[in-house]
Formats: C-alpha cells, structure tokens, sequence
C-alpha cells in the first residue's frame, strides 16, 4: 500500500465522521436481533419462516445475530476506529494539556469571541502581582510571558478534562476485547483449530464422543450443569447451533436438595440449591446457591439458573376406557422413563414428560356480586393503600400434576396433563384430565365429576355400562318399562317404541356422544323442531344414565340414589364428561395416585476471563465520562500593559457557561484593576 | 440580551460560586439543614433498621452527603425534602401499623395513603401543565408562578406516595416488603417525579419558566399512561419480588436509569420548543434559541451520563443473577441502542457546524428510542427482563 493511501485510510478510520457512522450503523443492527428472537431451537425458525426464507435467514445470522461474523466485524471495526482516534489525538491532546499558549500574540486574543478591554488605575507591575493573585485563588495554573511593551499571563484550568478522553474511549476498547473474550469467539475458534464438532442433545453423557468433549484448560465457556437430587455432576453443557458440547468440569457438584419457596399468593420466592462440591484435591465444599447469590470456584462461577423434574416416581392407576381394556390396574414409573402401555390388543408407549407438585391458579372470582364499578366508585377503589386491588384473585394451590406423551404403533403421539387432586368449580368436584394433539394447541380438559361421596368409580362404572354395546339393549328395556308400566296392548307398543328410540339414542352417543345426536337432528328434524328435539334426546340420555346408575346400584347391592338436585347436576356432568371421552384420544386415564418428588437444579457454568477487564473498563468509562463532560477546561489571557488590560478567555466546549464564567472572571478583574495603588489585593 | 440577564443575576439556587471556597459560603440554614439529614437518616435507622440488611443501611447513610450536597447546591431542595419527610411520617403514624387503617382514616383514604397521594401527584401534574401552558399563552407570570407551585406539590405528593407504598409494602408481609421501583407501575412514577426534578432546577438554573409547558407535557403523557395502567389493568397492586428482583442492584440501577430517562425525555421536550421557536413559533415567549441549546446539551450530558452507570450497574445485576453481564437480551440490546445514539449525539455536537435544528430534531427522535426501550420493549419483545411487562 502506498503511504498517501495508508495515510488516508488512517484519517478515514480515526475521524469522527467515521465514528458517528460506526455506533449509528452498530444501534440499526442490534436491533435485527431484538426482533427475531435468539437461539431458539431450529424448529421453532423453521416453523417461523418457512421453508424458503429459513434457510436465507440462516445463512445471514439471524437467528444468533450477535455471534455472525458480521456483526463481529462491526465491533471490531469499533475497536479500530476508536484505537486509531486515541493514538491521533494523544500528540495534539497531551500538547493541549501541558501548553499554556504563553507565546499568544495580541492581535489573535482581540479575536477571540470572549474579550474585554479594562484601564489599570496603577502600573503594571501592581496589576500584574494583583492578576497573578487572582488567578492563583480561582484555580488556574498560569505562565508569564513578557514582551517589549507587554505582560501576557497565559492561564489554564481544567485539563484533567482531557484526561477523561482517554479514559473513556480507551475504556471502549478495553471493554470490547473482554467482551470478545467472553463471547463466541474462543469457542468458534477451537471447533475451528482443534477439531471440536457439535453433537447431538440425544444421547447418554458417556457415548458423547472425545471430538464433542472440552478440557478443563477451556479459558471461556458457558454451559448448564443438570444435576437431580441425590446425584452428582462434573460436565457442563454447551449449546452450539442445534447440537452441544460437552465440558469438563475440574470438580464435581453434588445436589443435596433443590429448594422453592413461596409466596403465600403462590408466586415464587426462592430458588436454591444445596450443593457439594468435591475436586482431586479432596476437599469437599457445602454451599447453597441461590437467584442472585452466585459462588465461584476455582475460576469458574455457578449460578442458579433453572430447575427441572430430576426424575419423581409416580404411581397411577389407569382406568380402562377403550372396550377390552380392564377396568383398573396399577403402574409406576419415573419422570422422564418411556414406559410399554398396553391396553387391550393395542401396543404405546408412555414417555412421562413433567411433574409439578404445586400448581397455583386464579381460580377466578369467589362471588358473582363482584361485577366491576363504574364511575366514582371505580375511583374510590383505587384510592387508599397499593396492597388492596378491586378484583381480588382467588389464587390458589390446586396440587400436583403431571404431563405425559401417549404414543401408539405408528408414532403418533397426543400429549395429556392430568391434575393429581380433584378439582372444586362452583362447589362440585371433579378429576380434571387435558390434552391436546400438538405443542401449538392449548389443553383441552375433560372433567370426571365425583359423586355425592366423593368418589370416581362412579363414573367409570356408568361409562363402562354406556358404553357396552352388549348391556344397550338391557339398558333401553329397562328405560322403557319404567316409563310406560302399563300392560296394555298399547302400552307394549309403546313400551317397545321406546327401547327402540333409547337403544338408538345410545348408540348414536357411543359414536360422537352429543355430537352425533346433533347431527341426526339435524339431518332428520326440521328446523323449528329442532330445539324440542334436542331436549328430548337430552331427557333421553338422562334417563338411560341414571338406570345405568340404578344398575351399578344394585349390583354392588347399594339402595337406588336419590333423586334429588345434586344428583341431578351429577348425571348432567357425567353425561358430558362421557361425551368428552370419546374424545380423549387415549384408551385409558391415567390417575395419579402417589408420587416421591425428585428434583434436580440447572446451574449455569462459567467461565469468563473478559470480566475483570469489562469491569476495569467500566470503571473507566464513568471515570472519563464524567471527567470529559464535567471537567471544563478553560484558558485566561490576562495582557497587561501600561493602559490597558485585555482579558481574554478560551474553552473547548461551547456552552453558555462558558460566558458566565467569563463575565465572572472580567467582573472580578475589573473591580481589581480599578482599586487603587495602596489597596492590598 | 436575555443571556446577560442570567449570567449577572446571583442566582438564588445557582451554582456555589468558586470550588476552592464554597466551605466558606455555606451559612447557617446550610448546617441545619446538613444536621437535619444526619438526624433523619439516624431516626431511619432507629425506626426501621430492622427490616433493613447491611446494604440497605449502606445506601441510607449514602444518602446524607448525596442529599446534602444536592441540598446545598439548589437550596429548593429542602422545603421540598422536608414536606416530604412530613407528609410520608404522618401517613405512615396515621397507619399504625395496620393496613386497614387506609380505608377507615378519612386522611389516609383521601390524602396521604400511597395510591391516593399517586393520584394526587397525578392530578396536580395535569393542573401543573394547564398552568403552565396558559402562562406561555396568555404571557402570564402568575400563571407560570403557579404552573411551579403545583409542580412541586405534584413531586411532593408523588414521592411521599412512594414511600408510603414502600411501608406499606412491609404491613402485607414483612417477607413481601421491598422498594416500590420493582415494576412498571412503580418505575412510570419514579420517571414523572424525576423528570420534574430535572425541570424544576433547570428552571431555577436558567431563570425561565417558560419550558414547564414542554416538559410537563411530556409527564402528563407518563402519568395518563400511569392512569390507563392502574384502572384498566390493575398495575398498582403490590406483588411481592420474584427471587430475580431481589438484589441491592436493583436499588441503585432502576433510579439511576430513570434520572437517564428523565434527562433525555427533558432535553427531547426542549428540543421541541427549540425547533417551533427557530421557525418563529411562540418565538418571542420562549427563551432565546442558544439557551433552549444549551439545556438541550445539559440534560442530554448528564443523561448521558447516569445512563452509563445505570447500563453497567445492570451489567453487574445481570452478572450476578443470570451469570452473564451481557447477553444482548433485547432490553439490554436496546438500553445500548439509547446509548449509542446519545454517544453519536454527543460527538455530533462537538464536530463543528453540527449544532441548531439538526441536534433538536436528533433529541426529539431520541426520546422515540427512548420510549420504545422503556416501554416498547416490553409490549413487542420477549425477554428476560420479566418485571413490567404490559
Ligand atoms: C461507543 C463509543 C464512544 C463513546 C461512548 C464515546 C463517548 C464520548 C463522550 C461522552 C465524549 C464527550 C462529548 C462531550 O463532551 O460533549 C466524547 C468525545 C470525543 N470522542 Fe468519543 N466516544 C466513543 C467513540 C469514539 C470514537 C470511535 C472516536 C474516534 C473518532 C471518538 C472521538 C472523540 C473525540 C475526538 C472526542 C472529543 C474529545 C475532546 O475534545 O475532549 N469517540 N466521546
């Protein structure tokens, strides 16, 4: 390169234009990272974009844009530019700070924009000790420079100002380079010189190769240690695009025991672990590690970062719902297994997902009464203390639950989320059971109403009578012949009608439940019927529900229920729970019947050899900040000659100040020249 | 000429005079004053040490030079201080201790308990910008004497109510009381208190009222949101600290960022008057067009400034709480972007020729930044930083 070139190229790098340019060009592209969110998995982009634009927003960085290459340019173009600035201002700079520009030439101060002319009442050797006094008492350091016919003192003030310049734009750099170190950089370039390759999340700590495994010489690194309780770890992982790395960790970390607490309204107060901490030099630390309560050993910082199920064993029972499966048996299994299910003929499996011991809801409001003010009312419920709110949340703990994954032979799997406890609305309780078809949909709930005692066998057994295309044609008889008791010719007729229409209406449920009755009014009534209709499916269906009940009744020899209210609102609830059945998309419910809760704690890992120098460069950075904005560098010329003195006064920084102090400064001179020749200064 | 008139005139809360004497300049209300700040800060610690960990304590005594000197300095300060140390001590006595206390004392429930002082300050701001605008119309000095009469009630009121929330946060539960700068509810209060701080001593520093309209403007907006976010959302509630909030940075870096928001809101408005009064709008009322300059530089250096500390105390929080001190999460990503841009404002201004419509144009579109770091991140974009979103 030639030296005309190299120069120009120095001057574009180092000029403020260039600057300006930099951090304007550095805000517009953070922002594409704000936009798109960051490091999610591949999936959710894919999803996102498409096919067609997934693969482009790939190739740019969008989806970990303050990791691309790009953007690491931008920021080292920063460094640069700012780097290239300090070393072309320190000449000027340091000169600016030592001068005192005692050589100032008369003619230049009459030009400068702050002057004033004043008449000495005395000599100039009297005003020059008194011009000297003064600017000793306000702060300047000061130069005497004499000429033929004149004295210039050439003062200064504020150069320390100066000082802030280099502080703060060598603290940009400073905290640039320990944000380098602390980012991608290192890593990327191991996987690039040292042969590291990213490998798959799926698969057992002990199969990941020696490629995907990091040393515990690492300088910097970031990863998450998964640790259940009672279980220890000594590796990190690191996530790295769609695969990990696996670090090693020069200790290992026992969890004792994974501690939330809890607000009384439910909202999480604490998060901790207790660890232990054990390395080759037998040393063995107890420490608890909390949100915001880190703890740092041998380099390398441990916080609290997330938790998960470590592997809680639950006990269910599982109920049959499909036909030819039995109606109750028992199972176990730990959070986070894949467990062969086999109902009737057909073969799934169970892949036991979650389980949360405390599910704190807003159970809605207690009391209809609670109808939203208006006008000054509204108002006055928002006057007084902040603790008190108009509409109350009914927050409360509605115990544990659990989520699984059904899948059947072919693959498909339906995701559930059953409740341990039952479930009170509107003073009834209920099993409450949710699923849904993919992770985008929100649970759907099925609820299994419990009966006067309590119980949900009730339930079950009447689905299991419903249900039983072998026990229809009982059930219609019997309907019928309470309905028309009569033995008349035409009571038979009637009586045989009847068991048609109900042995019909029951067959119609088992398909779609209220949906195919829906349907067959609809292709069969006449639309204005259509409502008369219904209800008479509905009283239908009641009636063949409660003999059922009556049934189940008399075969575990019990007295028939009574026919009372909440009887009445429990078949309407069973009813409706039975047609949810038929489609809960698993041949049997799962109920949770006891658990032995393992926790485990996700800590985060790392280390970060940049942070003292981000930290340090900080420190500066306020240091020059304040220093460059607050510390205002002036410079006073006093020129005193037999019948005038001109004063005269310089600044880097425009600002109205700047006049004020000046005025200050020709106000005070003025009044001291003026005294006359006997007066002590 | 306008100017001279600031630069003759002492002002009576202006700048101490020289650095090396100013001990000397301090009078007798000056060492009460100081002597009243020892006092409270001890009867603090007597009264309420107890719920208070050693940090707390640091900070409270931390305090009483800060407050001295800022007292020292803008001697308005005081009365306002003092008002405020009443007013919070006779809610918090009239409570005695039981939070039902505010519906049943007729002061509590109409005057001094936490929300109503809030809705208080609220309504005096509006008075306050009412005033201040009809001063500005009708060239009244009366109008704008009360315009800064009632802001200062409105300040009054709103921190009172601030810290009576903060004791009140203690009644709900002892392990539930915290600050009131934990959620957006709280900060949007602390951001109209704090910009009408800036105003009021800039007013005093440059001798005119006729800003109040502008900046009072934009404190109305923050307060009619504060409005909307109270009836329609029920944001005044308060919730106790997830375990993330619960840190002594969060004390020193939530206030420290909202002076930076406050300062750059202020300059933003002065830019506005800058910009109507160079095209000959309200020309002849407003200060001259080098002054409007010089506040606009002002507040955007000393927001600038605290918005470098407050970046990096939140650096620090976050090293502590997430283990990263960044990790371009996007509030942290847009608290970069408002720095940036008032760093390449910075350096615009000192390039020569860049200086007049262009800079007020610039701060006038720094407050839009400004605003969607504040606000807009927390509508738009998902993150970690989980308090206030909307
Ligand atoms: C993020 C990066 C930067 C920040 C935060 C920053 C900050 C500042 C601040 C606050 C000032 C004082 C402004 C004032 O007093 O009104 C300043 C002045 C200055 N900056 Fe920067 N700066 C940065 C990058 C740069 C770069 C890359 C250059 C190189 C061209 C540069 C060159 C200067 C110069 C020459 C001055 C004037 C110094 C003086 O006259 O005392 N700055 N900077």
């Amino acid at each position: 390169m030639q030296r005309g070139t190299a120069r120009a190229l120095f001057e574009l790098l180092s000029s403020m234009r260039f600057a300006i340019s930099l951090l304007t060009i550095l805000a517009i592209a953070s922002v594409v990272g704000t936009v798109v969110k960051q490091n999610e998995p591949f999936n959710a982009y894919l999803n996102q974009f498409g096919p067609f634009w997934f693969p482009v927003f790939e190739k740019l960085g969008i989806y970990s844009v303050y990791n691309t290459s790009w953007f690491l340019v931008i920021l080292a173009f920063l460094v640069v530019s700012t780097s290239l600035c300090i070393i072309r201002q320190t000449r000027p700079m340091l000169r600016e700070m030592r001068n005192f520009r005692e050589h100032a030439r008369e003619a230049s101060l009459r030009q400068f924009s702050h002057q004033a002319s004043m008449v000495p009442a005395s000599g100039v050797a009297v005003s020059l000790d008194r011009a000297r006094a003064y600017l000793a008492r306000s702060g300047f350091r000061f130069r005497a420079s004499e000429r033929e016919d004149h004295v210039l003192l050439a003062a200064k003030q504020g150069s320390a100002g100066r000082a802030g310049y280099f502080l703060a734009h060598g603290a940009i750099v400073l905290i640039c380079i320990g944000g380098l170190l602390d980012g991608d950089l290192p890593l990327k370039l191991q996987m690039a010189t040292g042969g590291k390759q990213a490998t798959s999340g799926n698969q057992l700590i002990a199969d990941i190769p020696a490629s995907a495994r990091l040393g515990t010489g690492n300088p910097s690194f970031r990863g998450n240690v998964f640790i259940p309780e009672g279980r220890s770890a000594s590796t990190a992982v690191l996530n790295v695009g769609d695969g990990i790395l696996l670090q090693e960790l020069p200790f290992s970390i026992s969890l004792k025991r994974f501690h939330i607490d809890h607000y009384e309204n439910g909202m999480p107060k604490r998060f901790a672990s207790d660890i232990l901490i054990t390395d080759d030099s037998g040393k063995a630390l107890e420490r608890t590690i909390e949100v915001n309560k880190p703890f740092e050993y041998r380099g390398i910082t441990l916080y609290q970062s997330s938790f998960e199920d470590g592997g809680s064993l639950l006990s269910l029972a599982v109920h049959g719902l499909a036909r030819g499966v039995p109606r109750l048996t028992n199972m176990q299994g730990a959070v986070g297994d894949t467990v062969p299910l086999h109902a009737g003929d057909a073969r799934y499996t169970l892949e036991l997902t979650q389980f949360r011991a405390f599910n704190v809801e807003d159970m809605g409001t207690a009391k209809d009464s609670d109808a939203p003010a208006s006008g000054m009312a509204r108002f006055e419920q928002h006057l007084g203390s902040g603790a008190k709110s108009p509409t109350q949340k009914n927050l409360r703990n509605i115990g544990p639950s659990y989520t699984f994954k059904l899948r059947d032979e072919a693959g498909q799997a339906r995701e559930f989320n059953n409740y341990m406890m039952p479930i009170e609305q509107q003073g009834r309780w209920y099993l409450y059971s949710g699923t849904r078809d993919s992770q985008a949909e929100a649970f759907r709930y099925m609820r299994i109403p419990l009966d006067v005692e309590g119980k949900a066998e009730t339930w079950f057994a009447l689905h299991d009578i419903v249900f039983d295309p072998a026990l229809r044609a009982q059930l219609a008889q019997r309907v019928a012949a309470r309905s028309a008791t009569g033995t008349s010719a035409a009571d038979n007729g009637m009586r045989d009608r009847l068991t048609q229409t109900v042995e019909h209406t029951l067959t119609l449920f088992a398909d779609r439940g209220y949906e195919s009755i829906g349907r067959f009014i609809e292709a069969t009534v006449p639309a204005p019927e259509r409502e008369r209709a219904a209800d008479v499916f509905v009283k239908i269906m009641q009636g063949a529900v409660w003999e059922a009940w009556l049934m189940t009744r008399e075969r575990s020899g019990q007295a028939a229920p009574a026919l009372d209210e909440n009887n009445a609102i429990f078949l309407r609830d069973s009813i409706a729970a039975l047609s949810d059945s038929l489609f809960y998309g698993a041949p049997v419910y799962l109920q949770l019947t006891a658990y032995d809760e393992r926790q485990a704690t996700v800590l985060q890992a790392t280390r970060s050899p940049g942070k003292a120098l981000v930290f340090l460069g900080s420190l500066l950075l306020v240091l020059g900040v304040f220093a460059m904005l607050y510390i205002r560098e002036r410079r006073l010329f006093v020129l005193i000659k037999p019948n005038e003195v001109l004063v005269a006064m310089s600044s880097n920084r425009k600002a109205i100040d700047v006049d004020e102090t000046f005025q200050r400064h020709v106000d005070g001179l003025r009044e001291l020249f003026a005294a006359p020749e006997n007066r002590p200064t | 000429m306008e100017l001279a008139r600031i630069s003759h005139q002492p002002q009576p809360g202006g700048a101490v005079p020289r650095s090396g004497d100013w001990l000397r300049s301090l009078g007798l209300g000056d060492w009460l004053y100081a002597a009243a700040l020892v006092l409270g800060a001890f009867f603090a610690l007597q009264q309420y040490g107890a719920s208070m960990d050693v940090y707390d304590k640091g900070i409270l005594l931390l305090h009483v030079p800060i407050l001295m000197a800022v007292g020292w300095h803008w001697k308005a300060f005081r009365p306002f201080l003092a008002a405020v140390a009443a007013v919070s001590l006779a809610s918090i006595s009239l409570y005695q201790g039981e939070l039902a206390r505010a519906e049943q004392s007729f002061l509590l429930k109409y005057l001094i308990s936490s929300q109503t002082a809030i809705m208080w300050m609220s309504a005096l701001i509006f008075m306050a910008t009412a005033a201040y605008w009809l001063g500005l119309a009708l060239r009244s000095d009366f109008a704008e004497k009360t315009g800064n009469v009632l802001t200062w009630a409105a300040v009054t009121m709103g921190t009172s109510g601030l810290f009576v929330r903060w004791y009140e946060s203690y009644l709900i539960g002892p392990d539930i009381g915290h600050i009131p700068i934990s959620n957006l509810y709280e900060v949007f209060v602390l951001f109209s208190l704090l910009t009408a701080l800036l105003y009021l001593y800039y007013e005093l520093r440059y001798g005119t009222r006729r800003l109040g309209a502008f900046v009072l403007t934009v404190i109305s907006a923050a307060v009619g949101f504060l409005l909307w976010y109270t009836f329609t959302r029920e944001a005044h509630q308060i919730q106790p600290l997830i375990p993330a909030l619960q840190s002594y940075w969060m004390k020193v870096h939530v206030p420290t960022n909202f002076i930076g928001y406050g300062a750059f809101a202020l300059s933003a408005m002065v830019g506005s008057a800058y910009l109507l009064a160079e095209r000959g709008v309200l020309a002849s009322r407003l200060p001259p067009l080098r002054v409007l300059e010089d506040v606009m530089y002002k507040a955007i250096a000393i927001g600038f400034a605290f918005f470098t500390i407050a970046t990096i105390l939140g650096a620090l929080w976050a090293a502590e709480a997430w283990g990263t001190y960044w990790q371009w999460d996007p509030k942290e990503t847009w608290a970069l972007i408002v720095w940036l841009n008032y760093a390449a404002w910075l350096h615009m201004r000192l390039t020569k020729g860049l200086r007049g419509s262009m800079l007020a144009w610039w701060a006038v579109v720094g407050l839009v930044v400004v605003t969607f770091a504040f606000l807009g991140v927390n509508m738009f974009l998902s993150g970690l930083h989980s308090y206030g979103s909307l």
